[in-house]
């Protein structure tokens, strides 16, 4: 019950915020807060619950709903979450908490409306990381998109409207390959049984053949490449990233790229073995093919956001490579990645914003010799440059370490190829400091420093990345849990 | 004719009666008001007349089954919605209004007929009523040229296809000596072909005109915008729901009696049409800038899903088809509702102009139309997330890959005018305080009909077991 919980009370909050804004936006930020705040303070009630030192070891669902929805089809509003769920969800809150933070002073104009699409996209995201129904999981799938493309288009820069709309036209037609996929899987799970349902459980020993679980797969493959996304279906992540804000951006690379992560690794490797296994290959090679190409545009990139754009997608780039390497280790090096992604990609598009905010342009030349004027941001964002290029001691290092090492056991050339990344990461992420931060002022900014609640939101961050970093311990025990419970998966 | 058939021909009855009834009262005492309210409550006679009146054979030419009572149901509640809009609209623009609800009524009555329709006669009758009835409403505004321009138009065009299909009937007659749907339908899909002068395929093609005419099927497209263009907001809303709605269930009903064995040949032209239904309306709405016709072209588009339905029709297709029905009319009356709402009194709130900046002005009636708009698109929480769903479904069900492809191809191509359209309501205005404009006088009915709507699409696309419940129990009858 306490999942329903989870997404009600953001939907809940999201509509109560919305009008509330209309008597005082400040009415509007407190309920969003509030409410993202509960969801997180409920989520970690789980963590002591289910996966803390108390909670029995084994497989299984540590938390269940099950309702019937449309029955006529199947459908169940059937919810669950094991570890790997449980760490996503509890990203996505931690961040979600975040995106409602930075934007009290970033978001000025139709506040309420803003809370209400940020809470319905946390509400979708929550969705598809606990539904156990393939309908919902689609349901909540194409859920996020509109508030997202609100978030882009109301929001935005200059060309938000164009950027809104190819993030639209992108994640919809992938989507709805995504369907018809889905539903030749329903039919053929109905020839074989002779039962209509859309039961993740059920579903998962469907028998096909080779022919048809390769075209099935590949529709679902599109759905969550363009999502994540994977070259070469990355072209709208940039175009999205240099135009939407900070919040959003966060929102945008690190949060629904998780949720394309997860559900690769909860759907995609489970449902389809035989034909991940024979498409494994190709995906290797773009997801390598990914990594230096994103390197070599984010080192050429001028705008700031894009930039970090990039740079998210090369580490996806790594996730990819973790997902289809095949073995258990790249596999836990992944969520480590999705995670620390997640937190050190974000906060580096929150510097950007902070920066941008000052002086009032993402342009990377109106910048240069900040550390002068705003040494604090100036040591936030080369501490997040040296989390996003791997240091060692943060979280990053961690999941691209265990990634290599898993992928090395299955593609020794590979390995060796996208290490290189690694190297070319450094590149980039220097240029970010060098050029915005070091050199001389020429532009004679004279700037304020962080306030208080950046400051603070940026040091939680530097927290949680120096703790996945130094002590990752209760991570890869949580998915131990899920390991147990799919123990083909996770070999 | 017993007693029994006259009892179950109830709702065609109560409708034709009302109209009598109008026409009377107008001839006494001319009175918006009165006949505004006399049509109302005869609609609402009718919608509740289909929920106890016993199904039953009503002579050769009328099959008056739960399946005729759901459809009847759904259109005359169709026009139910359409009236109310239309009571703001004529009184700002008209002298002469009360006529109007007469031609509404016989209109919906005509619908209403083929919706029932077992015989090719029942079905040119439907339709003539039908057709005869809408001329008189998209040229109801007199005294300015678009709508008296898209009045001829679709008076020539719906005139020509109407002998298309007359000839095709008789052709049809001619070869057989039969004209009820089941015998037609049979003959025409069995294998050792059944005729004897050579004339079925030739009369069907006919027929096929003159169906494809009144759902605005590509290639026989062309009046489509310009009589939604032309055409009273409201009446736009009715020629894009009941007269479609109508000779919708009609093909459904004709198809869901050839069975499974259906003639391949007609098939594969049923494929050609959808195909260049839905790929000529997502096409051409991306050069439109006139927000009517934008909807004209995606009903265009709609109607190609539609068929998909059709074309398929197993018992998942007839749903799937009643489903979108349902929902297609939803959305489509609120679209036009929010049209119809922002209309000023010299003329229809159609471009771009009028919506620029609406959330920022009125931001309810914004969302309402971006829901409606989203929900064309197929965006979920939305009854068209569903009604895609099931006809997706239905396809895969049959294997009708190619044409569940070119659909999710279509739609998404789709989205992106649909986007555009909320993109310009979105779009900040540049100064902080516009010109502030004399919005359009707000009418109650107008805002229930559109509110109503809105609870209805969510409704539909959150929770739709009841609505499946019905149509489950509608056309339970016709397998």
């Amino acid at each position: 019950m306490i999942l329903g919980w989870l997404i009600v009370i953001l939907i809940a909050g999201g509509l109560i915020a919305w009008p509330l804004a209309r008597l005082h936006p400040l009415l509007s930020r407190l309920i969003a807060l509030s409410a993202v705040t509960l969801d997180l303070a409920l989520a970690l009630v789980l963590a002591t619950r289910d996966f803390g030192p108390g909670s029995t070891a084994g497989g299984g669902w540590r938390e269940e709903l099950d309702w019937s929805w449309i029955p006529q089809f199947g459908i169940h509003f059937h919810l669950g979450m094991d570890g790997l769920s449980f760490l996503l969800v509890l990203l996505t809150l931690f961040l979600g908490v975040v995106a409602v933070v930075v934007s009290w002073t970033e978001i000025a104009t139709a506040v309420g409306f803003y809370h209400f699409n940020l809470l319905l996209i946390l509400a979708g995201i929550l969705g598809v990381l606990l539904s156990l129904d393939l309908f919902l999981f689609y349901f909540s799938w194409e859920l996020m998109l509109v508030p997202m493309y609100f978030l882009i288009s109301v929001w935005g820069r200059e060309r938000r409207t164009h950027a809104a709309v190819k993030f639209f036209l992108f994640t919809q037609l992938s989507g709805l390959l995504m369907l018809i996929a889905l539903l030749a899987l329903y039919f053929a799970h109905h020839q074989a049984t002779g039962i209509y349902t859309f039961e993740y459980q059920d579903l998962l020993g469907t028998p096909l053949d080779p022919h048809r679980a390769m075209w099935i797969m590949l529709g679902f493959l599109a759905a969550f490449a363009v999502k994540l996304p994977a070259f070469p279906f990355h072209t709208w992540l940039p175009d999205a990233c240099a135009e939407a804000s900070a919040a959003s951006n966060l929102v945008l690379a690190s949060l629904m790229a998780a949720t394309a992560a997860y559900a690769m690794i909860r759907f995609l490797l489970p449902l389809f073995p035989e034909a991940v296994h024979t498409i494994s290959p190709l995906m290797i090679v773009l997801a390598v093919i990914g990594i230096l190409y994103s390197a070599i545009l984010a080192f050429s990139q001028t705008n700031l956001m894009r930039l970090v754009a990039y740079a998210s997608i090369g580490h996806l780039g790594f996730v990819l490579l973790g997902i289809f390497a095949g073995n258990s280790l790249a596999l836990r090096g992944t969520v480590m990645t999705v995670i620390a992604h997640g937190v050190s990609i974000g906060a580096l598009f929150l510097v950007a914003g902070a920066v941008e905010k000052r002086v009032q342009s993402r342009e990377i030349d109106t910048m240069g010799g900040l550390w002068d004027t705003i040494p604090c941001l100036s040591g936030v964002g080369l501490f997040f440059a040296l989390a996003a290029l791997g240091l060692p001691g943060l979280g990053d290092f961690i999941g691209e370490f265990l990634i290599l090492i898993g992928t090395y056991q299955a593609h020794i050339a590979a390995a060796a190829v996208a290490a290189l990344g690694v190297l070319a990461a450094t590149f980039y992420a220097l240029r970010f400091v060098q050029y915005a931060f070091q050199g001389t002022n020429i532009h004679s900014w004279h700037l304020p420093d962080l306030a208080a609640h950046e400051g603070f939101v940026l040091g939680v961050l530097i927290a949680v990345l120096l703790w996945l970093g130094l002590y990752p311990q209760p991570v890869l025990q949580t998915l131990a849990q899920a390991a147990s419970h799919a123990p083909a998966l996770w070999r | 004719m017993g007693c029994v058939h006259v009892i179950s021909l109830l709702p065609l009855l109560i409708i034709a009666a009302t109209s009598v009834v109008v026409l009377l009262a107008i001839a006494v005492r001319r009175n918006h008001a009165a006949a505004f309210g006399l049509t109302l409550a005869g609609l609402a006679a009718g919608i509740c007349s289909t929920f106890f009146t016993p199904p039953n054979q009503a002579t050769q030419l009328l099959l008056m089954d739960r399946y005729a009572f759901f459809f009847m149901g759904l259109l005359m509640a169709a026009s139910l919605f359409i009236a109310l809009l239309s009571y703001g609209y004529l009184a700002a623009r008209e002298a002469r209004r009360e006529e109007f609800y007469v031609l509404l009524l016989v209109a919906t009555l005509g619908a209403m007929t083929l919706t029932a329709s077992s015989h090719f006669t029942s079905l040119f009758l439907g339709i003539e009523i039908l057709s005869v009835a809408l001329y008189g409403l998209i040229a109801y505004l007199r005294d300015r040229s678009l709508p008296l321009e898209a009045g001829i138009k679709y008076l020539v065009l719906a005139g020509s296809s109407s002998a298309f299909l007359a000839f095709g009937i008789a052709l049809v007659y001619a070869d057989l000596g039969v004209l009820d749907f089941a015998t037609v339908a049979q003959r025409i899909s069995s294998t050792q072909s059944g005729s004897a002068l050579g004339l079925l395929i030739p009369g069907t093609v006919l027929i096929l005109v003159g169906v494809g005419f009144k759902l605005a099927l590509a290639p026989f497209h062309m009046w489509t915008p310009d009589v939604y263009e032309g055409a009273p907001a409201p009446v736009t809303a009715f020629v894009a729901t009941v007269s479609k709605g109508g000779m919708f269930a009609l093909l459904l009903r004709y198809f869901s009696l050839s069975g499974a064995d259906r003639s391949p040949r007609l098939l594969l032209v049923l494929s050609i049409i959808a195909i260049a239904s839905m790929l000529a309306g997502n096409l051409l709405a991306l050069f439109s800038t006139n927000i009517k016709r934008i909807l004209a072209y995606s009903s265009i588009a709609h109607m190609g899903y539609l068929l998909v339905a059709a074309e398929v029709s197993s018992r998942l297709g007839v749903g799937a088809g009643a489903f979108y029905l349902v929902a297609y009319f939803v959305m489509i009356l609120g679209a036009l509702g929010v049209v119809t709402l922002l209309s000023s009194g010299e003329r229809d709130a159609d471009r771009f102009e009028d919506y620029r900046g609406l959330f920022w002005r009125r931001p309810v009636l914004a969302l309402i139309f971006t829901a409606m708009l989203l929900s064309l698109a197929g965006i979920p929480l939305t009854a068209g997330f569903l009604a895609k769903f099931y006809l997706v479904a239905a396809g895969a069900d049959s294997h009708a890959w190619l044409l569940i492809f070119v659909l999710v191809v279509t739609s998404t191509i789709g989205l992106f005018y649909y986007l555009r359209v909320v993109g310009v309501m979105f779009h900040q205005p540049a100064s902080e305080r516009l010109v502030p404009e004399p919005l359009p006088r707000r009418t109650p009915a107008v805002s229930v009909v559109l509110v109503a709507l809105s609870a209805f699409l969510i409704w539909f696309g959150v929770f739709p077991s009841p609505l499946l419940r019905l149509i489950q129990f509608a056309i339970g009858k016709i397998f």
